[in-house]
């Protein structure tokens, strides 16, 4: 089984920890990584704000970089959401404005082999118990595209529960956006702090060291206000915590 | 559409002030909660929640496939049973219309259902141009009409209100509009209740001519039907000598037997009732019972261009319950009126810029007021897939460009040639390493971002360089 990392351009650029993880991770599940280095972006800030053809030639350049793999896996579940979700809506619109079925194509060869983090580790590799160790309080945010466009559901949770040393704190209002949305952020940026200002108080009550979740944008968000708050809690990526060892532990 | 709301300042704007209203956001939040905990409920008593969401879709579809027909078998049916229809292509011809027909019977009282069609074309105020009075008889309504406020919510228009200052509105203006509040009113809402049933009793009894809308029609009979809450619907549609309602072109359903869904999915979506209190139904006039004359006015105002766009026509299946406002996050914090229309919420920032055109600064905007969460299209009934309509509209409003898209556009083109090229990409991402000491957290004036929030620090390396060093 060959597995293609899909960083994301925001873990690449600002969060190579999480990248890191996730090739400790999966190596130390016995399975083969590789970093495609012609990968860029999903291609959704662009999309969701509006430039769909815009998006084109990253759809194209997904398509032929992941070429050789059987998986793409990716530590977002937005980006996932956005290969599985809109890539066939760009294809079948390229098509509908009559400049051929090429881009449906690559579309149609992305979407079934890319997985989300938690999704691949608990659907493709059956495993609930990663073998980590982190012995701190956590509280889990599901973001919405991995909660709603991917349905997650509870496998995030399972595998944070299998993680020694780790006491889970449920979060209030969990499913609530915490008001990221991507270019919303900027755009609408009083209801954005807003939502993000309620989603930090309720993680602040959880009495929780450590926020995780499994989307960078919104831990980027929402540690952003915990940082101007000096709140008692730091947001950390779900695949950090999973990568965490007692061997090579979480710093 | 009317004009009543355009001149609105874009979507940001009007919320930034409703955010900061301490007041206002408690409101809202306790409302919309309160009613999205209830629905979740009364929609998990059902089994076939899914595969009945999903027949209404059809349901919708295929009559909004076929409108033309089934809108002609209607106007035949209504005919046929005694009633007159008038087709209005916009909102100052159904104006028109409507004044012609109150202006006929001499009088210059109607009394009124909540209606969203009415609110839409502003009918109220047009009346109100002709001499003619318009009584509002939803309790929602009233006290949206008495504290000369605009509605903020599709079913509970006076949601951003709170007891006391319904109590206030209510002591102070009730005697300009007819009977006076009782003595010494207190803010019990047995009381307030009390209160406007008896000033509303009084409209009811001397009223001539009543206005309506209607949930649904219905083609095969030509059946008007509205559900409602407090009977004040069932009084406006039996006591007067003249019904006349406007409706929607797309509120029609083919037959009886489409009503089972609706019926079903509307009041759970909606109030998180079983079944609503009042369902009335009426058909043309009938000999010694209810309205002598019977109007439909059936209203096209930008229906028909959004029939025609193929991802946006999704959005006249609409069967206005406002669950999606109360699962919006967005609309919580911002409040209803910051949406510029009788359509506020998830709903509304897909209809407005969709029957009005996108010219105005607020239709331009509503398509962003939104984090696509998609919470809205998870509870709504008819399956209304909200945020793909929205990215859709962007994309609209970006391409005629305008205010602020200009720019973007140019930074979206040069973050697209840098994708397209990862040496470039990489070279970037290293030189932001490098120099990542010089990063500031807050950035000065533009960034509204870091008003609230701080920037994350630039990691020593991008990933790609770790994996260059580390595994290959
Ligand atoms: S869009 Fe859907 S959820 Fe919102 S009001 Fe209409 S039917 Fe209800």
């Amino acid at each position: 089984m060959r597995v293609g990392l899909f960083v994301t351009c925001v873990n690449d650029a600002l969060y190579p920890r999480t990248g890191i993880a996730v090739v400790k991770l999966l190596e130390r599940l016995g399975v083969e990584v590789g970093f495609p280095a012609g990968q860029t972006c999903c291609g959704q800030p662009q999309f969701n704000t509006g430039y769909r053809r815009e998006t084109e030639p990253l759809v194209r350049r997904f398509d032929r970089e992941f070429a050789p793999y059987d998986y793409v896996v990716t530590p977002s579940g937005s980006c996932a959401a956005m290969v599985r979700d809109n890539y066939p809506r760009i294809g079948r619109k390229a098509a509908a404005e009559h400049r051929g079925h090429e881009l449906a194509d690559a579309a149609a060869r992305s979407v079934p082999k890319t997985y989300e983090l938690t999704e691949f580790l608990v659907d493709v590799l059956g495993v609930v118990d990663v073998g980590a160790y982190f012995p701190h309080t956590v509280t889990y945010h599901p973001s919405c595209h991995g909660l709603r466009m991917l349905g997650l559901g509870d496998r995030p949770l399972r595998l944070l529960d299998a993680v020694r040393g780790l006491e889970l704190r449920e979060l209030a209002g969990a499913e609530e956006c915490c008001g990221f949305g991507g270019t919303f952020a900027v755009k609408n940026a009083d209801v954005s702090a807003a939502m993000g200002e309620d989603k930090v108080r309720n993680a602040v009550s959880t009495g929780a060291d450590v926020l995780c979740g499994a989307d960078n944008s919104c831990l980027m968000h929402i540690g952003g206000i915990l940082r101007r708050q000096d709140a008692p809690l730091r947001a950390l990526h779900l695949a950090e915590i999973l990568a965490s060892t007692e061997e090579e532990p979480h710093v | 559409m009317s004009g009543t709301y355009l001149g609105m300042p874009s979507f940001p704007e009007a919320a930034r002030e409703a955010v900061h209203n301490e007041t206002l956001r408690e409101n809202l939040r306790h409302a919309t909660h309160t009613i999205r905990d209830k629905r979740a409920k009364a929609v998990a008593e059902l089994a076939d929640w899914a595969q009945l969401r999903e027949a209404g879709r059809q349901i919708k579809d295929r009559t909004l496939r076929h409108l033309d027909e089934y809108l002609v078998q209607l106007e035949k049916s209504v005919t046929a049973a005694g009633g007159t229809v008038h087709w209005a292509a916009d909102a100052d011809e159904a104006n028109r219309i409507v004044a012609g027909l109150v202006k006929a019977t001499g009088e210059r009282e109607v009394v009124k259902v909540k209606s969203m069609a009415t609110q839409e074309i502003g009918l109220n105020e047009a009346l109100e141009a002709e001499g003619i009075t318009a009584y509002e008889t939803d309790l929602a309504e009233l006290i949206v009409q008495l504290g000369e406020d605009r509605p903020s919510h599709i079913l509970v228009p006076a949601i951003h209100r709170n007891r006391g200052e319904i109590r206030e509105i209510f002591a102070r203006t009730m005697s300009e509009w007819g009977r006076p509040a009782p003595e010494g009113l207190t803010d019990s809402p047995a009381e307030l209740a009390e209160a406007a049933r008896l000033h509303l009793r009084e409209k009811f009894l001397r009223a001539k001519v009543g206005i309506s809308g209607a949930n649904f029609m219905v083609a095969e009979t030509g059946t008007l039907v509205v559900v409602e809450s407090e009977g004040n619907g069932r009084m406006c549609l039996t006591l007067p000598e003249t019904l006349i309602s406007v409706v929607g072109i797309e509120k029609t359903v083919p037959t009886w037997q489409d009503l089972e869904v609706f019926l079903q999915t509307l009041p759970r979506s909606s109030t998180a009732e079983r079944m609503n209190p009042y369902t009335s139904t009426w058909t043309g006039t009938t000999e010694a019972d209810g309205p002598r004359d019977f109007h439909l006015v059936l209203l096209d105002n930008g229906r028909t261009a959004t029939l025609a766009d193929e991802v946006g026509r999704q959005a006249l299946r609409c069967i206005r319950c406002s669950a999606c406002l109360n699962v919006c996050p967005v609309y919580e914090r911002a409040g209803g009126h910051a949406y510029g229309s009788v359509y506020p919420g998830p709903i509304g920032a897909i209809l407005s810029p969709q029957l009005r055109g996108t010219e105005s600064e607020i239709d331009a905007s509503l398509p962003y007021a939104s984090s696509l969460c998609g919470a809205c299209y998870d509870v709504c009934p008819v399956a209304i897939d909200i945020p793909e309509v929205l990215v859709h509209l962007r994309e609209r409003v970006a391409g005629q460009g305008g205010k602020g898209h200009r720019l973007e556009k140019a930074a979206i083109k040069a973050a697209g040639w840098v994708l397209n090229h990862p040496a470039a990409l990489a070279a970037g991402e290293k030189a932001a390493s490098k120099t990542r000491g010089l990063h500031p957290r807050r950035l000065p004036g533009a960034a509204a971002w870091t008003d609230s929030r701080d920037l994350p620090e630039v990691p020593p390396e991008p990933f790609r360089d770790w994996w260059k060093k580390n595994r290959t």
